[in-house]
């Protein structure tokens, strides 16, 4: 006879019961967004909680796309993002590998010096980044948008990064010098490919963040052209008096990229990569 | 071809000295095995030798040429790591094929370098996994195909066969042997057995907490330990080391009892004295030197070891070969082979012999 168990199924059905709960609670409002995206505008009110819009159109969408400033917000948005994701993580790679690797005089106070600026409220420091932004000339400039996001994101991301190179064990990049590569190879051959869950996770971090980030695109950025897509979100709201359908089906539109950008880096988020490097 | 030579190397990190006055020849072709504690520095200094961790003061020379700031990818040296340190994005072709692959060597003849490696180490079924989905010894042997793949002026191993069950280890540690036979290269091998050491080296190399106690032959080291600490650390079991009173003409054990050491003439200021557990013999009740009470008897076929406790000296242990009929309560003579006692100085260094 088989020692293996049958799982109890009553513990099956309210594991699973217990998934779909948290699902429908976690979509739900995604599902929201999309039905009032795709509602009429004339139904919108009397429609009420129907669960299913009693009519479909994608008029909305087309609004939106066509007829707004939307895929201008949508581009910039893009570019901020990206750019933001890529500088944040190329530093936070390098100063995560120092931090993680090399003794240097000073190191403690520069760990600290990073983690105190995380413990101010963005209100306190608006105001003097603001002043900065401006005598730079760079105010209404997506490059603006990028250096305060770069900057702000570099702390916590170098932290990250560091914790990933920890991961790996020194003895690799050891092994690969003693196998006739220079430090730059072993970095390249070795350890790269094993940092890539590490440089996929910092790059999609910074990329959510700088995507939904509002406070700084609004503070920063007044001009309709230079706009991201949460200030421009805010457009529907005075210039189409809360335009509620064309919103939501922007909305939904946001949601696009971050879920694309996810798919694309998942696979390399995957944990255990350096699984059977040394012993254990 | 390399002659190693460290003269007067040291290794300080920050403050603390973890090894000091470093000197040593090592010939060309020499196999030296580096024994100590654990924490003594064995790993410091191969990797110092290897190139990976700098030299604080001294200097290493490779057939007479400096090397103190050489990259460890000019040496020509290979090593196999403690942790094995495979790829473990590689399959096992590529990370033993990778030195050849750094240094643009053909194609086809790193394919041929690499199935004969994998021949020789009994991995040709094994060469397109991953790391991850190997055992423990083929990780092993697949850091060794690593680094023979790559005829080497010399290699460096720090402990690799310490995570092996004890026949896999047997059989590596054969194969090293043929290993070294085979390449004539020079070896520099870490180890923490004491079977390993006595087998493999043609000098061993003791160190404690920094610092070169002895280096010599196996027997050498066995024989004519330079101190307490060597002759305590070489040999197993370990070594008897008992309290004396050195006189003229012998020395005092704690009973009172006098054992005549004719050829060692520095006996006065002999403090302890050392016997190797299978240089004490075993007599009826009332002969020999000492009397003692047998505490636990372990028969071993081969061999039998007698715990005892020894009249006015304490627990000793006694190692005789073959089957000896001794009880556990038994009441014992022993007898000190006086010609192969070790006697120490209260700094604990060997009192030579005459001879
Ligand atoms: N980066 C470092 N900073 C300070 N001390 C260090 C550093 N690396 C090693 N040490 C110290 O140097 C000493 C020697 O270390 P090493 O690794 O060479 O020992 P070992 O003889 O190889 O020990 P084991 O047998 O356990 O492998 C140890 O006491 C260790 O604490
Ligand atoms: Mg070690």
């Amino acid at each position: 006879m088989s020692a293996v168990r049958k799982p109890n199924p009553l513990l099956v059905v309210g594991k699973y019961a217990a998934l779909a709960f948290y699902l429908i609670f976690a979509l739900f409002p995604l599902y929201w967004l999309l039905k009032i995206g795709l509602t009429p505008d004339a139904l919108i009110f009397s429609e009420g909680t129907r669960l299913f819009p009693s009519e479909v159109t994608f008029s909305n969408f087309k609004t939106v796309i066509f007829q707004t400033d939307f895929v201008a917000y949508f581009r910039n948005s893009l570019v901020v993002s990206l750019g933001a994701a890529f500088f944040t993580t190329l530093f936070a790679a390098g100063a995560g590998y120092a931090f993680s690797r090399f003794v240097f005089a000073g190191k403690r106070i520069i760990i600290a010096l990073m983690l105190i600026t995380q413990m101010f409220p963005l209100l306190m420091i608006i105001a003097p980044i603001y002043k900065i932004v401006a005598d730079l000339g760079l105010l209404n400039s997506l490059t603006s948008l990028i250096v305060v996001y770069t900057a702000f994101n570099i702390p916590f991301a170098t932290f990250l990064m560091q914790s990933f190179f920890d991961g790996i064990p020194k003895d690799l990049e050891d092994a690969a010098m003693m196998d006739g590569c220079t430090r730059f190879q072993a970095l390249r051959k070795v350890v790269f490919p094993l940092t890539l869950p590490g440089l996929g996770a910092t790059l999609g971090f910074v990329f959510t963040a700088a995507w939904s980030e509002l406070l700084f695109a609004l503070m920063l950025i007044s001009k309709n052209d230079a706009m991201t897509f949460p200030v421009g979100l805010l457009t529907f709201v005075s210039k189409f008096s809360v335009d509620w359908g064309q919103m939501m089906a922007a909305g939904v539109l946001a949601l696009i990229p971050s879920c694309l950008f996810f798919i694309f880096i998942q696979r390399y988020l995957v944990q255990g990569l350096t699984s059977g490097a040394v012993k254990g | 071809m390399a002659r190693i030579e460290l003269r007067d190397v040291a290794k300080r990190y920050g403050s603390v000295e973890v090894l000091r006055n470093i000197n040593l020849e090592i010939q060309d072709g020499e196999f030296i095995v580096l024994v100590g504690p654990s924490g003594c520095g064995k790993s410091t200094l191969l990797r110092m030798v290897a190139g990976l961790e700098p030299i604080s003061s001294g200097d290493f020379l490779i057939d007479g040429e400096c090397m103190n700031d050489v990259r460890p990818r000019d040496r020509d040296i290979a090593m196999v790591f403690q942790s094995y340190a495979l790829y473990p994005h590689m399959d096992v072709a590529r990370n033993m094929g990778f030195s050849m692959e750094i240094r643009k060597a053909p194609v086809a003849e790193r394919i041929s370098k690499v199935a004969q490696a994998a021949e020789t180490l009994g991995l040709t079924k094994l060469t397109d996994r991953l790391p991850k989905a190997l055992s423990g010894g083929q990780r092993q042997r697949v850091a060794m195909g690593r680094a023979i793949i790559r005829d080497p002026r010399a290699f460096l191993f720090d402990e690799p066969l310490s995570n092996l069950d004890a026949a896999l280890r047997v059989e590596m540690r054969l194969e090293i042997a043929r290993l070294h036979q085979k390449l004539g290269a020079t070896m520099i091998y870490v180890t923490h057995d004491q079977v390993e050491a006595l087998t493999l080296a043609d000098r061993i190399v003791v160190l404690n907490a920094g610092d070169i106690q002895q280096v010599g032959s196996p027997l050498e080291l066995y024989e004519r330990p330079a101190n307490k600490f060597v002759a305590q650390f070489i040999g197993s079991p370990t070594m008897n080391v008992v309290p004396v009173l050195g006189t003229e003409t012998g020395v005092n054990v704690g009973n009172g009892v006098e054992i005549r050491m004719l050829d060692q003439p520095l006996t006065a200021q002999a403090k302890e004295l050392g016997v190797r557990p299978e240089h004490i013999d075993v007599l009826d009740n009332g002969a020999g030197d000492l009397s003692a009470v047998a505490d636990v008897v372990e028969h071993l076929g081969s061999d039998t070891n007698i715990y005892v406790n020894a009249e006015g000296i304490g627990p000793m242990m006694v190692r005789k070969h073959g089957n000896i009929p001794v009880k556990s309560g038994d009441r014992l003579g022993l007898r000190i082979q006086a010609q192969n006692a070790h006697l120490f100085a209260s700094d604990g260094t060997a009192l030579r012999r005459a001879c």
